[in-house]
């Protein structure tokens, strides 16, 4: 009848309450990693290693005919796998050099596509079979799916905020963090393998091709509000988490995309946060920011320098 | 190099021991076998032109530049093999890094040098430790303010005042006032006599004395990757840097004499220096 009975029913539903469950921890955890990815400027890296996953779901699948089981068994773990080392891959690539790296993450992204769509061929799957892994497939999540997000999604988080001050000293000054005697390599790697989580956790609620949005999206909306980095985290934790659930409920009453309604849902708030932050921002006719420092050179007095201004002698 | 009859029992320890250090990067030989011994308790200044290696040498001896031959000693610890206790060692790099992704307030930044290798977290109190650091500093109102607002020099006074939070033992700077104003200048010299007066070690990287003049108690002084003068801070001449010093020499096309060093970089003198 009316909006709140409708809602009441949508959190009877068993299906909607494994989907309300999966959003909430997806749409909390992803912006966590995406804070540090874009603190590195690797906003897009979680794309590259969606494209890399795709490979996996369609290895999971070639094991699962193999051995005769339902194909979409090992999908998931195939995944997992596969993210994890590309992402490690990636991570290598990057150490060693600049000037090769853009190349070859590029090559690894476009081989994750092709890899996934000439396996799941072979697997006896069509390209149908990996849309819902591309697009994200949220309203058939299972019990142990559901269990599945919930120890990644709490392994992402214990590691992105347990470990912040670590990750934040090594993403903001890798040669500082050197000099710290800090584990960088060990650390980076935490990074790239928490990423590669993210994105198979995701995968379920936005898919592959979306999943980066879920990061990345809510990151830029939450530094349109503050200049602090625990501050942008945890901000765009809770702007993920209200995207999610948003959107999750919109499409329980509209027939349209989870993901892709979650993800435009996130555009449009970065754009609401974008047009209303210099509205709020704004403080006085241009402050001086820096009043306390003193003239760096003498003036003579004249029309444009008061006498009575104190110069730096 | 220059020791002088001092009885070595009597003698503080070695807190930096550098052998025979040599440094490849591509085909370019930037260290060229440096040996540098600096003790407890004392200011070093490390000088030289622009490409002599200065900064390479300090980056050697933090660990974020792999040495190609020799070795370095940082309290006692080698870099290679041992554990370093890189919580009683204070690192200020050139410059503030390219601006990260995510903007992060000065007291984040000074947080971080918190950590070291035995921790991974931030302690108790780490607040009002961070507070007394950025204090030290000239910067406590700034705490929250937003590294890419504030002015070069402050950035500077914040990395300083990342490698002071964790109270070391030694502080290790790379041209720390490289591009800082007078005041800055100032206020940067009396932090590092106040550290100095507790007894920390300091190995400072410079363009010129400058303010830091009286503090220094050794000058090391790089040429093309090798050490071509160890010993008193030679006085600069009392005009060199007033501000009525024109910054004028003479440029002669016909290269005059082709390698040794013709003037000590230090004091201006045409005497030779190199030992």
């Amino acid at each position: 009848m009316n909006l709140l009975t409708e809602l009441g029913w949508m959190l009877t539903d068993p299906f909607m309450q494994r989907a309300l469950l999966a959003a909430l921890l997806v749409g909390a955890s992803a912006p966590v990693v995406g804070t540090y990815l874009v603190q590195r400027r690797l906003s897009l890296l979680g794309d590259g290693i969606g494209h890399i996953a795709l490979t996996g779901v369609a290895l999971g699948w070639l094991i699962g005919a193999a051995l005769g089981v339902a194909p979409e068994a090992f999908a998931v773990p195939g995944a997992v796998v596969a993210a994890v080392a590309g992402a490690l891959a990636i991570e290598l690539v990057r150490r060693r050099g600049r000037t090769s790296g853009d190349l070859a993450l590029a090559i690894m992204f476009y081989g994750g596509i092709a890899g996934g769509v000439l396996l799941i061929g072979i697997a006896g799957g069509s390209n149908g079979n990996l849309m819902q892994y591309l697009f994200g497939s949220i309203s058939t999540v299972s019990g142990s799916d559901l269990v599945l997000t919930v120890v990644l999604s709490a392994l992402i988080l214990v590691v992105g905020i347990g470990l912040r001050a670590a990750l934040f000293s090594v993403s903001h000054d890798e040669e500082f963090a050197v000099a710290s005697g800090l584990p960088v390599w060990l650390l980076n790697a935490m990074v790239a393998v928490v990423s590669a989580l993210t994105v198979t956790v995701a995968m379920r609620v936005v898919g592959l091709l979306l999943v980066s949005a879920l990061m990345i999206v809510p990151v830029a909306v939450a530094q349109q509000l503050t200049h602090s980095f625990a501050r942008t985290m945890g901000t765009a934790s809770v702007v993920g988490v209200v995207v999610c659930v948003t959107g999750l409920t919109i499409t329980y009453f509209q027939d349209v995309s989870p993901g892709a309604t979650i993800v435009v849902l996130a555009i449009a708030v970065y754009a609401v946060a974008a047009a209303v932050r210099p509205l709020v921002a704004r403080r006085g006719p241009a402050a001086d920011p820096h009043p306390d420092l003193p003239d760096d050179v003498e003036l003579p007095p004249g029309p444009r320098a008061r006498t009575d201004q104190e110069v730096c002698t | 190099m220059t020791e002088r009859s001092t009885e070595p029992s009597t003698r503080p320890e070695p807190v930096i021991e550098v052998e025979r250090l040599h440094v490849h990067a591509g085909a370019s030989h930037i260290l060229r076998g440096i040996d540098l011994t600096v003790r407890k308790g004392e200011a070093v200044a490390l000088l030289g032109a622009n490409g002599s290696g200065k900064s390479t040498l300090v980056r050697a001896l933090v660990g974020t530049v792999a040495p190609s031959h020799g070795t370095v000693r940082l309290l006692g610890a080698g870099l290679d093999a041992d554990r370093v206790p890189w919580e009683r060692i204070g690192y200020v790099p050139q410059r503030a890094g390219a601006r990260t992704g995510v903007p992060s307030t000065a007291a984040e930044v000074v947080a971080s040098g918190l950590l070291s290798g035995r921790r991974w977290w931030l302690p108790r109190g780490w607040r009002a430790r961070v507070r007394t650091a950025l204090d030290e500093v000239g910067l406590a109102d700034r705490a929250s303010s937003a590294m890419h607002v504030l002015s070069g020099g402050q950035q500077q006074r914040v990395l300083i005042a990342r490698a002071l939070v964790r109270d070391p033992d030694v502080l290790v700077l790379d041209e720390p006032v490289a591009g800082v104003d007078r005041p800055s200048q100032e206020a940067f010299a009396a932090s590092v006599r106040r550290l100095v007066g507790r007894g920390v070690t300091v190995l400072v990287v410079l363009h010129e004395l400058g303010e830091l003049t009286e503090l220094v108690t050794r000058a090391v002084v790089l040429r093309h990757g090798r050490v071509v003068h160890d010993g008193a801070p030679p006085r600069p001449r009392a005009a060199h840097d007033a501000v009525s010093h024109r910054h004028v020499h003479p440029h002669d096309d016909e290269a005059r004499r082709p390698a040794p060093l013709t003037q000590n970089p230090v004091n201006g003198s045409t005497e030779e220096v190199a030992s």
